[in-house]
C-alpha cells in the first residue's frame, strides 16, 4: 500500500541537546488545566495555545511567561507531578508553542509525558534539590544559559552539572529521531493484523 | 515486576512485538473518540495521506461541547458548532460508528460504551480523555491518551507504551450507610496521594469491591487517574457478567458462554505477583468532601479542614495555595461550607445508580434558596431510564434542573459554568483552579447523593443524617 510506504518515510528528528536561557515555574501538582484552560480547547487546530499557556494563572500577574526576563528562554524548570489531571495534548503544545524546547522537573504525570514524547519535547527528572538550585540559578540570573544533554543525561551550566533521568524508550526514541511513533507503528501493519486476528475478542 | 495479574495478561495478549526503543507496540481493541481531542489527529493523518486502519475499532460520541439546554443546530457558540461539524465530517470520511446528539444513543463517551456493551473484559481500550480508566471496571486496560497519540491508534490500532508497574489496591469489608463509592476513590486518592500512582496500573479488590455494582466499580476506576494511576481495574466476576448479558454488542448464544471463559480465566492468580500492595478497611470511609485545590485534599465531613501543621511537609505548599484560593479556613469543619451551584452528573457519577442515590435524598424535600441545583444524566439512554422511573420529577419537584447529557460543568466547555468566585458542590472529578469555567470558582468534590443533601441545606452536610429519616 502506497500511503504505508510513504509514512514509514516521514522521520521525525533527532533529539541529542537542547541548549538555551531557562524559566523556572515553581510548584507542585501543577495540572493541565491550568497550563490551558478547557475554554481554549473550542478549536479543532492547536494554533495560538502558545499565547493562551498560564493565562488564568498569568491574569493575577508577576508569572515568568510574562517576565521580560525570561522571554525567549527555551527551558522549562518545573517541580512534582506537572502535567496531573485532563490528557489534553493541547497542554504541552501551548508550552512548546510558547517556545519550550525541553523540560526539566522532579517529576511528570504520566500521559503529559507520552504526549510530550509523541511531540519531540523531551521531559527529563532532577532530584528535588538539583531542580531548586537551577530554578534558584534562574531567578538570580536569568540570562543562565542551560543545556539539557539527552546523550550524556545531564543539565549543565557554568560550572554546574546534575545527572538527570529519562526512561530508556523515550530517550532511545529522542535521540533515534523517531519520538514520531506513527509511521513506524503504522509499518508492521501485517504483524498488526496477526495480533488482531488471534484475539479471543468474541462479539464484535 | 507483577507476573499473573489481570494487566499482564491483557497487556501480553496485545503486544505486537517490541519496537526498536524498547517499547512495546500494543493493540488497542476499542478506540473511543470524541471532539475534543481528535480533529487534529484527523488532520495529521490527512496530512500524510493515511487512512484509518481497522475503522470498526473506533467508536464516536459527541460529549464536551453539547450544550445542556437547548441542543438544536447549529449550536448557539460557534465554535462547538464548528467543533461538532469537523467530528461530523471526520466520522463520515472515515467510516467510523458515530452515536450524535438525538440518536437516542448519545453522551459522555465513558458512559456510552460500558452501557452498549462496547466495553469488555480483556479489552484494550484507548480514548483522548484521561477519564479512559473508567472502563478498567470490567477488567479492561484501559488508558487516556493525547491527540498525536489517538492520531497513531486511527492510523496503526496500536500505541508505543512501556509497561506499567501493577499496584494491588485492595479495601475489605462493608460501606456504612451513606457511603459510596465516589468515597471509596476520594480516600483512596487522599491515602496515597495524586501523584501516588504514577507509573502503575492499579487493581482495586477486596471484599468491598466484591459487593459493588458496576456503576460503581466505574466510579472507582475512573478517578485512578486522579491518584496519579493512568489505568485502573477490577478482575470481572458474575457481577460484570450479569450487567454484559444482553446488551447490544455483548455475545449472544453460544458466544456467551465462550465469553465467561474467557472473561474468567483473565482474573489474576491467586499467587499473582504484584509490584506494590496496599489494604483499606471499608470501615475508616466516611463521606468524603474536597477542601483544596487537588483531589488528594479530601476529609470526611465531619473533619476540619486540615491546618499546615499536621500536613507532611511536601504537601503544605499546595496546601497553603488551596488555603488562599478556596478561602476555606484551616481548622474550620467542612461541614456548614455555603454553597452557590450544586451539579450532579459527568463521566464519574452521571449513571442511572447516580441519579437513584441522589433523588432518594432529594424526594419530598426542595432546594435552598438560592442554591442553582441541576442534573445532567450521563447519556440519552441514562435521561430515558431516569425519566420512565420518575426521577426527572422528583428532581424537578425538589426544585433541580433537569438537563440534556454532556460533560456540562465537569469541565465546562459548554454553557454550563461557574461564575466568579462561586463555590459548587459537584460530583465530578477534578477541583483544580478554574476548572469549572470560572478562573477563580471553586469546586467541591463529593459523592452524587452528598451533592443533593448540599442543595436542600445550602451548605455542605453530612448526607448521613439526611437518609437517616
Amino acid at each position: 500500500m502506497g500511503s504505508e510506504i510513504q509514512s514509514s518515510e516521514i522521520q521525525s528528528s533527532e533529539i541529542k541537546k537542547l541548549t538555551g536561557r531557562g524559566i523556572p515555574l515553581v510548584g507542585n501538582d501543577i495540572d493541565t488545566d491550568r497550563i490551558i484552560p478547557a475554554r481554549f480547547l473550542k478549536a479543532i487546530t492547536f494554533d495560538g495555545l502558545g499565547e493562551q499557556v498560564f493565562v488564568d494563572d498569568r491574569a493575577q500577574g508577576q508569572h515568568p511567561f510574562d517576565q521580560p526576563q525570561y522571554q525567549g528562554a527555551t527551558v522549562l524548570a518545573v517541580n512534582n507531578n506537572f502535567g496531573c489531571g485532563s490528557s489534553r495534548e493541547h497542554a504541552p503544545q501551548a508550552i512548546a508553542r510558547w517556545g519550550i524546547q525541553a523540560i526539566v522537573g522532579e517529576s511528570f504525570a504520566e500521559i503529559f509525558l507520552g504526549n510530550c514524547l509523541a511531540m519531540g519535547l523531551p521531559c527529563v527528572t532532577a532530584t528535588p534539590a538539583e531542580v531548586a538550585q537551577i530554578q534558584q540559578q534562574l531567578l538570580s540570573d536569568p540570562q543562565t544559559v542551560l543545556t539539557v544533554d539527552l546523550e550524556a543525561l545531564q543539565v549543565r551550566y557554568g560550572n554546574f552539572t546534575t545527572p538527570i533521568t529519562l526512561g530508556d524508550g523515550p530517550r532511545q526514541m529522542l535521540l533515534s529521531g523517531t519520538w514520531d511513533a506513527c509511521g513506524q507503528l503504522r509499518a508492521r501493519a501485517s504483524a498488526i493484523r496477526e495480533t488482531a486476528g488471534r484475539l479471543p475478542y468474541i462479539a464484535w | 515486576m507483577s507476573q499473573g495479574t489481570l494487566f499482564d495478561k491483557v497487556w501480553d495478549l496485545h503486544t505486537v512485538g517490541v519496537l526498536p526503543s524498547g517499547q512495546t507496540q500494543l493493540f488497542i481493541g476499542l478506540h473511543l473518540i470524541h471532539e475534543v481531542t481528535s480533529p487534529q489527529a484527523f488532520s495529521m493523518l490527512r496530512e500524510r495521506g493515511l487512512t484509518v486502519l481497522f475503522p470498526e475499532r473506533t467508536v464516536a460520541t459527541v460529549d464536551h461541547i453539547v450544550p445542556t439546554e437547548n441542543q438544536s443546530r447549529p449550536f448557539a457558540d460557534p465554535l462547538a458548532e464548528a467543533m461538532m461539524q469537523e467530528l461530523e465530517k471526520n466520522v463520515e470520511q472515515n467510516g467510523i460508528r458515530f452515536y450524535s446528539v438525538g440518536s437516542g444513543n448519545q453522551g459522555i463517551v465513558h458512559v456510552i460504551a460500558p452501557e452498549q456493551g462496547f466495553t469488555q473484559p480483556g479489552m484494550t481500550i484507548a480514548c483522548g480523555d484521561s477519564h479512559t480508566s473508567t472502563h478498567g471496571a470490567f477488567g479492561a486496560i484501559a488508558f487516556g491518551i493525547g491527540t498525536s497519540q489517538v492520531r497513531d491508534v486511527l492510523a496503526s490500532q496500536t500505541l508505543a507504551l512501556a509497561k506499567l508497574k501493577v499496584r494491588r489496591v485492595e479495601v475489605n469489608g462493608s460501606l456504612n450507610p451513606g457511603v459510596y463509592a465516589k468515597d471509596v476513590i476520594l480516600h483512596i486518592i487522599r491515602k496515597l496521594g495524586v501523584k501516588g500512582g504514577v507509573g502503575y496500573a492499579y487493581e482495586f479488590a477486596g471484599t468491598t469491591f466484591d459487593q459493588l455494582g458496576m456503576e460503581e466499580r466505574m466510579t472507582v476506576c475512573n478517578m485512578a487517574i486522579e491518584g496519579g494511576a493512568r489505568c485502573g481495574y477490577v478482575n470481572p466476576d458474575q457481577i460484570t457478567f450479569d450487567y454484559l448479558k444482553g446488551r447490544d454488542f455483548a455475545p449472544t448464544g453460544s458466544d456467551w458462554e465462550k465469553a465467561i471463559q474467557w472473561w474468567t480465566s483473565l482474573r489474576s492468580d491467586t499467587d499473582a505477583q504484584y509490584d506494590d500492595i496496599v489494604t483499606f478497611d471499608a470501615a475508616d470511609i466516611a463521606p468524603t468532601v474536597t477542601w483544596g485545590i487537588t483531589p488528594s485534599q479530601g476529609i470526611g465531613v465531619d473533619e476540619a479542614v486540615p491546618t499546615a501543621d499536621t500536613l507532611p511537609a511536601s504537601e503544605q505548599p499546595i496546601a497553603q495555595e488551596a488555603y488562599e484560593y478556596m478561602d476555606l479556613e484551616p481548622g474550620a469543619l467542612i461541614q456548614g461550607t455555603k454553597i452557590d451551584v450544586c451539579f450532579i452528573g459527568s463521566c464519574t457519577n452521571g449513571r442511572i445508580s447516580d441519579l437513584r442515590e441522589a433523588a432518594k435524598v432529594a424526594q419530598g424535600r426542595h432546594v435552598a434558596q438560592g442554591i442553582k441545583a441541576f442534573v445532567v444524566p450521563g447519556s440519552e439512554r441514562v435521561k430515558q431510564q431516569a425519566e420512565e422511573e420518575g426521577l426527572d420529577q422528583v428532581f424537578r419537584a425538589a426544585g433541580f434542573e433537569w438537563r440534556e447529557p454532556g460533560c456540562s460543568m465537569c469541565l465546562a466547555m459548554n454553557p454550563d459554568k461557574l461564575q466568579g468566585r462561586q463555590i459548587s458542590a459537584s460530583s465530578s472529578n477534578r477541583n483544580f483552579k478554574g476548572r469549572q469555567g470560572s478562573a477563580s470558582g471553586r469546586t467541591l468534590l463529593m459523592s452524587p447523593a452528598m451533592v443533593a443533601a448540599a442543595a436542600i441545606a445550602g451548605q455542605v452536610t453530612d448526607v448521613r443524617e439526611l437518609i437517616a429519616h
